[in-house]
């Protein structure tokens, strides 16, 4: 048995099928994992995503670690409640995780990084901060709840209490704010509108429980997964991990060169790669015909090179196979994936495939 | 879980036969495989005519988690497939020893079987 959530009791009451994710008990749908993305794209889910990692970090030199620790500039983050994706790089400037940090305030920040990656993570950023005048600390006392999903903030707000239902409402796109215990941030992992919301575990049931009870679908794993994948976002130890960099996953748009003197981990040799211009492009791929593209089957592209599929799997919202993958660098729009010995016809795409509900590709 | 049909007989690799009244062999996969794999989103169907020996791959079937092959439970001629499964797999999932059936095959040769009960008992050790 591996660890549980506050809410494992409550997906396995609503019937869960529970799956080990990252050494944790989880659930991976509630009965159909394709009615649950629906439900996402086009109305409200709420996930159960307290296996990630909340870790406080805090103190007079906490812009200056952060800044250190990170490929993307904490210090862009000028607004209380402003959120910032970024990767954490090791010394060869490959991805050891890729995490949300938001500025609560003045030397006070809150990163949250996966729930696989958890052991490393910690281990990783205790070990950096040693110089620096911070307290890093973990918060396992929280819990947190995603919903998503055109109409997930309108009913979720329902929920909060009356003082805090218009703020709530009116933070914009990666932005967060501290909500008496709660702490509400209007990101998420889906291509839909939402939030993530951390709060005491022990409060986690009853805000669950009132979430479905306002008309939010319990969701899980499996869905999150084909839902972030339409949205073309990257899933740590799929697409990237510590081999890989992240000019090699798509991520370039995270790396805040400027200003050249911020001496960020992995900053040499990734300046290095990004002067040799890599031999890898990252790109989305959607199969042609029928049948379903998968995690690490080999791209062909013809009279260029072979590349490898990072995240394959159907699109419930396309109705076709969609991939990431990394792919030879090059101009071309056609490339061939290995199914069962046999090479089927895809097209190279550029990302997201589905945001906001619609299509981002033509068919 | 559901009941087990009583009329069919069962393979360890989760399919179900059912011998027809003109002598020929419907199978399909059993719930409780449709259940393991998930929404189904693909099925690749044999073509008519193939011969296949027990225990050869004659079909996969694709969920939104992992592609599965599945394995003529017989020897014999794939006579008929399942056409709707192209654009509605979910079939299987809905009604898995129904209008999920995936090949009507003529028999040349058998194949290992169980009868309902014995399945029923393999289930159960797999669940421990």
């Amino acid at each position: 048995m591996g660890k549980k959530t506050p809410l494992y009791d409550a997906h396995a009451e609503a019937g869960a099928k529970i799956v080990d994710f990252g050494g944790w008990d989880m659930p991976l749908h509630y009965g159909s994992q394709l009615e649950e993305h629906h439900v996402v794209r086009q109305e409200a889910g709420a996930f159960d995503v307290s296996h990630m990692t909340v870790v406080d970090v805090t103190g007079a030199g906490a812009l200056e670690f952060l800044r250190h620790l990170l490929a993307n500039d904490v210090a862009r983050l000028k607004e209380a409640g402003k959120a910032l994706y970024s990767c954490m790089l090791n010394h060869n400037g490959c991805v050891i995780d890729d995490l949300i940090t938001y500025y609560l305030g003045p030397d006070r920040y809150r990163v949250v990084v996966n729930a696989a990656t958890r052991d490393k993570d910690i281990a990783w950023i205790n070990e950096q901060a040693g110089s620096f005048d911070v307290d890093v600390s973990e918060r396992p006392e929280l819990a947190m709840i995603a919903v998503q999903g055109p109409k997930a903030r309108e009913l979720a707000a329902n929920v909060l209490a009356e003082e805090w239902r218009d703020k709530a409402l009116a933070l914009k796109p990666f932005y967060a704010l501290e909500a008496d215990d709660l702490f509400i941030a209007r990101t998420g992992y889906t291509g839909e509108d939402g939030w993530e919301i951390v709060m005491p575990a022990e409060q986690a049931t009853d805000l669950w429980n009132r979430f479905v009870d306002v008309g939010i679908r319990p969701c899980g794993l499996g869905a999150r997964d084909t839902l972030r994948l339409e949205a073309g976002m990257n899933l740590y130890g799929s697409d990237m991990d510590e081999t890989i960099s992240p000019l090699e996953a798509g991520l370039g748009w995270t790396l805040a060169w400027d200003p050249e003197e911020r001496d960020f981990i992995g900053r040499g040799p990734l300046t290095e790669m990004r002067a040799n211009k890599g031999r890898h492009q990252f790109a989305g791929l959607l199969l042609e015909g029928k049948g379903v593209l998968r995690d690490h089957m080999r791209v062909v592209v013809e009279g260029v090179g072979d590349g490898e599929i990072t995240s394959g799997g159907f699109s419930p919202t396309l109705q076709r196979s969609i991939a990431m993958a990394r792919i030879p660098a090059g101009d071309y729009d056609r490339a061939q994936v290995e199914v069962r010995n046999k090479l089927l016809d895809v097209r190279v795409v550029k990302m997201p495939f589905v945001r906001n509900g619609k299509a981002q590709i033509e068919i | 879980m559901s009941e087990l049909p009583g009329d069919l007989k069962y393979t360890n690799e989760h399919e179900w036969l059912r011998q027809e009244e003109d002598g020929t062999v419907t199978i399909g996969i059993t719930d409780h495989a449709q259940s393991a794999l998930g929404d189904l989103v693909y099925v690749e169907l044999p073509e008519i005519g193939l011969e296949v020996e027990a225990g050869g791959e004659m079909a996969v079937v694709e969920s939104v988690k992992a592609a599965s092959d599945v394995y003529a439970p017989i020897s014999g001629e794939v006579v008929a497939v399942n056409e709707d499964l192209a654009d509605d797999p979910e079939k299987i999932n809905a009604d898995a020893y129904g209008d999920g059936w995936i090949v009507r095959m003529k028999p040349s040769g058998d194949g290992e079987t169980m009868t309902p009960d014995e399945y029923q008992a393999f289930l159960d050790e797999l669940e421990d």
